[in-house]
């Protein structure tokens, strides 16, 4: 019987064979801890006893969910951490770059076969370059700070392969709110999803990473697309060349083999208050939106920026919707500031903020009140997420987004 | 210690909401425990009183804050039907105990029950509910008083000394 990838992944970093069911001390290649989860990781690692981390090079530090600080109790979080960086020599990154799913990419975090844990559950984003990356609680960060090691149970996997080329202004976010929709928010709780098929092959790291990002949210510990050209194309554009070839055998035992053809996918929009209640755009098309939101680590990309401009063209936004757009990252900003993007953002009425989690989490800033309508690129839409527990978030791609925008209602990207 | 009864897919930023995260504090955390979605619980809540959830309850975000709030709250044991993977281990680790119960969507809410955690069983008003057991590798947590104890005690761990669960 043959591995799967992630078996394959354990057995590499514990060097004899580990397969699914097994728990294992397994060590890791990269921890991330940001403003949210960071401080109490941090408290806990020092109550564990612990003096200096495993390794400073391998922490990941920054601000992202409350940037700039938006309390007093914010900025005291963000000093205490900026203080643990500087004592434990850990790069601190600090407000600078962006969201940190982004950032560690971008700064070549993480990569083809390695072990990614992180204090925020959309860690499963680095499985677009091929690691095994898993959100994980404070305690667990704080032992992980201590160690450098931490108990897995190695999951099962869910074999998804994607056929079929993709309608104009459908994409990724809309793929993987329809299989969230069939495996179900907890469909896939304790396994692995991979993302394979010739759709995931023709596709761009920046779609995969939206998809990976979403394995969470059907309670997926892990999403991982096995690396190939492209995944090296973006490693080496990160400063790490060289390629770790590892792939499933033909003979892996699967927990299941999911089959999906995009083909005919119309734009998906996930309804309120669960990830898994996608509908066609069609069925919800004409509901008036309060806010729509264009960015988070799940969509907040140059591409996805790129996709809601060219919905726009020069158009304006229809003045009763706040339109407010987030580039995820430093990076991402400034390419679409070159690009011209962000000029056209304003210019039709958005709001353009500095890149951080924005109104994703609801705790920052752009908060629903009772009886609003949010809609949002991002991956949760649990009632209160975004503000009051009486408002609604529907999900959407950037391009469904965009054209909402334009009429202050849902409304199909294609037909705009 | 009674029953506080919540459906499916009961999720982090419902246990406690985003914009309390910047506390750090278990009691702060615990008086604003579904906030927005059952505003009685704070009110109502005692030591020892027990969560009852459906299918994936603690789905979403990976706060800690969401299993601080409730033990907090005076909360020792959460009893689900299932539990979403994060919040299942950050509970142990912070000495909250799930426990999972495929009938546990017949436990009425507001009744008196008592865990036997050894037994595998909760007792309801003379009903009996069967409990599965917890892994062996997070009851050696659970059973040092959660991670921070577990860890304290240690000075090194052995890389990639598995066991089966």
């Amino acid at each position: 019987m043959g591995a799967t990838i992630v078996e394959k992944i354990f057995s590499l970093k514990c060097g004899h064979s580990v397969r699914a069911g097994e728990v294992v001390m397994a060590p890791v290649d990269g921890a991330m801890i940001h403003d949210i989860t960071g401080p109490l990781a941090i408290r806990n690692f020092f109550e564990m006893g612990g003096k200096e981390v495993f390794d400073p090079e391998k922490i990941i530090l920054l601000f992202d969910h409350q940037v700039p600080a938006d309390s007093l109790a914010a900025a005291e979080n963000h000093v205490f951490m900026r203080e643990f960086a500087r004592n434990q020599r850990i790069h601190n990154y600090d407000i600078r770059e962006g969201i940190c799913h982004q950032v560690v990419l971008e700064k070549g975090r993480a990569g083809p076969g390695e072990i990614i844990v992180g204090a925020d559950s959309h860690t499963c984003m680095y499985g677009a370059t091929g690691a095994f990356a898993t959100g994980i609680g404070s305690t667990d960060m704080g032992f992980v700070l201590k160690f450098g090691a931490l108990y897995f149970r190695v999951p099962e996997t869910i074999r998804a392969e994607v056929s079929g080329k993709f309608q104009r202004r459908v994409g990724p976010k809309d793929l993987i709110l329809s299989i969230a929709k069939d495996i179900g928010a907890d469909g896939a709780t304790y396994q692995a999803i991979e993302f394979c098929g010739e759709t995931f092959g023709t596709m761009p790291i920046h779609g995969r990473m939206t998809c990976c990002n979403m394995a969470i949210e059907m309670g997926a510990k892990a999403g991982i697309v096995p690396p190939d050209e492209v995944t090296y194309a973006y490693m080496q554009s990160r400063g790490r060349p060289g390629r770790v070839s590892i792939e499933s055998d033909p003979d892996a035992r699967y927990a299941a083999r999911k089959k999906y053809d995009v083909t005919n996918l119309p734009p998906q929009i996930a309804i309120p208050h669960n990830v898994d209640l996608a509908r066609d755009v069609g069925e919800v098309a004409g509901t008036r939106v309060d806010q729509v939101f264009i960015g988070s680590c799940t969509n907040g990309r140059f591409e996805d920026l790129a996709d809601a401009a060219e919905v726009i063209g020069d158009r304006k936004f229809d003045e009763s919707t706040r339109v407010i757009i987030i580039p995820a990252s430093r990076d991402e900003y400034l390419k679409a500031l070159q690009a011209g993007l962000i000029e056209r953002f304003v210019k039709a009425g958005a709001l353009v903020e500095a890149p951080c989690c924005g109104p994703c989490m609801g705790g920052a800033f752009g908060l629903l009140a009772p009886g609003e309508v949010s809609l949002s690129t991002s991956n949760r839409n649990f009632r209160g997420r975004q503000g009051s527990a009486d408002a609604s978030v529907y999900l959407c791609s950037p391009a469904t987004a965009a054209a909402s925008a334009l009429y202050g209602e849902i409304t199909d990207p294609r037909e705009v | 210690m009674r029953t506080w009864k919540f459906g499916d897919n009961i999720d982090t930023d419902a246990i406690i909401p985003g914009r309390y995260l910047v506390y750090n504090d278990p009691l702060v955390l615990a008086s604003h425990a579904f906030e927005g979605t059952r505003n009685d619980f704070v009110k109502g809540v005692g030591p020892g009183d027990i969560i009852i959830g459906g299918r994936n309850f603690g789905c979403g975000s990976s706060r800690e804050h969401a299993p601080l709030a409730l033990a907090g709250a005076g909360i020792r044991y959460v009893v689900a039907v299932s539990f979403a993977r994060i919040f299942y281990r950050n509970a142990v680790n912070v000495g909250l105990l799930p426990l999972v119960c495929p009938d546990a969507d017949a436990i009425p809410d507001g009744e008196e029950c008592r865990v036997d955690v050894d037994k595998h069983l909760i007792t309801c008003g003379g009903r009996t509910y069967p409990i599965e057991p917890v892994p062996g590798f997070l009851l050696r947590i659970a059973d040092a008083g959660g991670l921070i104890a577990f860890a304290r005690n240690l000075e090194e761990v052995e890389r990639c000394t598995g066991s089966q669960q």
